[in-house]
């Protein structure tokens, strides 16, 4: 058991921190998400136009520097990067694409669970069978070819973007836009969301936390060890809903969610797979991308720009549910994990 | 003993690789890796299906020897 402990330690805390970061104003069930996030930074960015979901969130910023210091410090900052950039942008853009039809990233899903939304529940289904058709793919010899090294001011990229983009947003907030109303207009104090950040960004670096990594090592190997984590948090959030009295289990009238059982399912399903295809889930790309892997920083920048179609073409569901322009990116984006999956499949894996 | 270059490669196929090699000889395998966290998948896997791991950094380089406890 003790093995295990920096990551159920790590599962704890970031439900921990996600309760307190919605007592503070968080949108309710987000204290963290990743996917929700980008998207509302793409917004404030005006990379997108949707009002209600335009604001820099500094728990991002944390956690890429919370990574970025941490690994600094323990030594394991390694610049690299060069492993298929241009496919794992694309691969960015579709998880991020899956995650607003279902409205969360896979941290959020079970953030979701933790606060009694069944319609996670489905959700967590379709990111297991998604992570399943990713476990397929691994067992089959799927790569993204190597990572090469890379120098330091390439590496350091992402700490260096999310430090400025901080410092703009605090010097000269008129840049930027900043909702009034819905979810962007919802969160805490910045001091509060980019301490969380820190924290949960030193935390997953030690301890490697990934949500999709819990369920993809279980499917290879027979490893519990991540898994652990997952099932930290969601034990964690569930006892403190019930202690603040804001577990409401059922499907119905849960906060910015949607019913469509079917969508939601697909929504995670393409979550899954995209995130066994990168390597990890949007919260471990988030910390890769600190400690100098330029593969996952690209990853965000697709996640980013994802967010911004996702909104400009009226691909993300509202509480109303998924969108038709939303259904038919969920074919679309199938076909492109599809054609990554094929393209990057060959029984030599990394040497082919 | 089969040797395996896993250098450069993300999470989690080094580990993917070394079981690949194992169920090719039973023996064990010689990996070589080049970040922490495939340390850590791999010796993880080892432990947890009956071998030991000896680790042995050159540079940037981790050579791991996995073989039959």
């Amino acid at each position: 058991m003790k093995k295990h402990l920096p990551v159920i330690l790590t599962g704890s805390l970031i439900g921990v921190i996600a309760l307190i970061l919605v007592a503070m104003g968080n949108p309710a069930n987000m204290g963290f998400c990743i996917a929700c996030f980008i998207r509302d930074t793409a917004g404030s960015l005006k990379l997108h136009t949707a009002s209600a979901v335009q604001y820099v969130r500094p728990e991002i910023i944390g956690i890429i520097l919370g990574s970025f210091l941490l690994s600094l410090f323990k030594k394991e900052f390694q610049p690299r990067g060069g492993s298929s950039p241009v496919t794992r942008f694309v691969l960015g853009m579709s998880v991020m694409i899956g995650a607003l039809i279902f409205l969360g990233c896979p941290l959020r899903m079970v953030l979701r669970l933790g606060g009694g939304d069944l319609n996670a529940l489905v959700g967590l289904v379709g990111f297991a069978a998604g992570v399943g058709i990713g476990v397929i793919a691994l067992n089959r010899g799927f790569s993204l070819k190597r990572t090469y090294t890379q120098n330091r001011l390439e590496g350091a990229g992402m700490p260096v973007l999310s430090t400025v983009l901080m410092l703009m947003v605090l010097l000269f907030p008129a840049l930027f836009a900043f909702s009034t109303e819905g979810p962007g207009s919802m969160h805490a104090a910045v001091w509060a969301s980019l301490a969380g950040g820190l924290i949960v960004g030193g935390m997953a670096q030690r301890s490697r936390f990934c949500m999709a990594g819990g369920i993809r090592d279980e499917m290879l190997f027979k490893d519990f060890h991540l898994l652990w984590g997952s099932v930290a948090l969601l034990v964690v959030v569930i006892i403190g809903n019930l202690i603040l009295g804001k577990f409401k289990l059922g499907f119905d009238g849960q906060p910015i969610a949607h019913t469509d059982g079917l969508w939601n399912f697909l929504g995670m399903a393409l979550v899954g797979w995209g995130s066994v295809l990168l390597g990890g889930c949007p919260l471990r790309q988030t910390v890769l991308a600190g400690e100098g892997n330029t593969d996952s920083a690209i990853t965000l920048l697709g996640m980013l720009v994802g967010a911004a179609l996702a909104h400009n073409f009226g691909l993300a569901s509202s509480a109303n549910g998924a969108t038709i322009n939303g259904k038919i990116a969920v074919g679309v984006v199938a076909l492109v994990l599809l054609a990554v999956t094929l393209f990057n499949t060959n029984r030599k894996g990394a040497n082919a | 003993m089969k040797k395996v270059d896993a250098r450069g490669c993300a999470c989690p196929e080094p580990v993917v690789m070394t079981r690949n090699a194992i169920r090719e000889d039973a023996n064990g395998v010689e990996i070589i890796v080049d970040n922490a966290c495939a340390v850590e998948n791999i010796t993880r896997f080892a432990r947890n299906t009956g071998y030991q791991v000896a680790v042995q950094k050159n540079g940037a380089d981790i050579t791991l020897t996995v073989t039959k406890k």
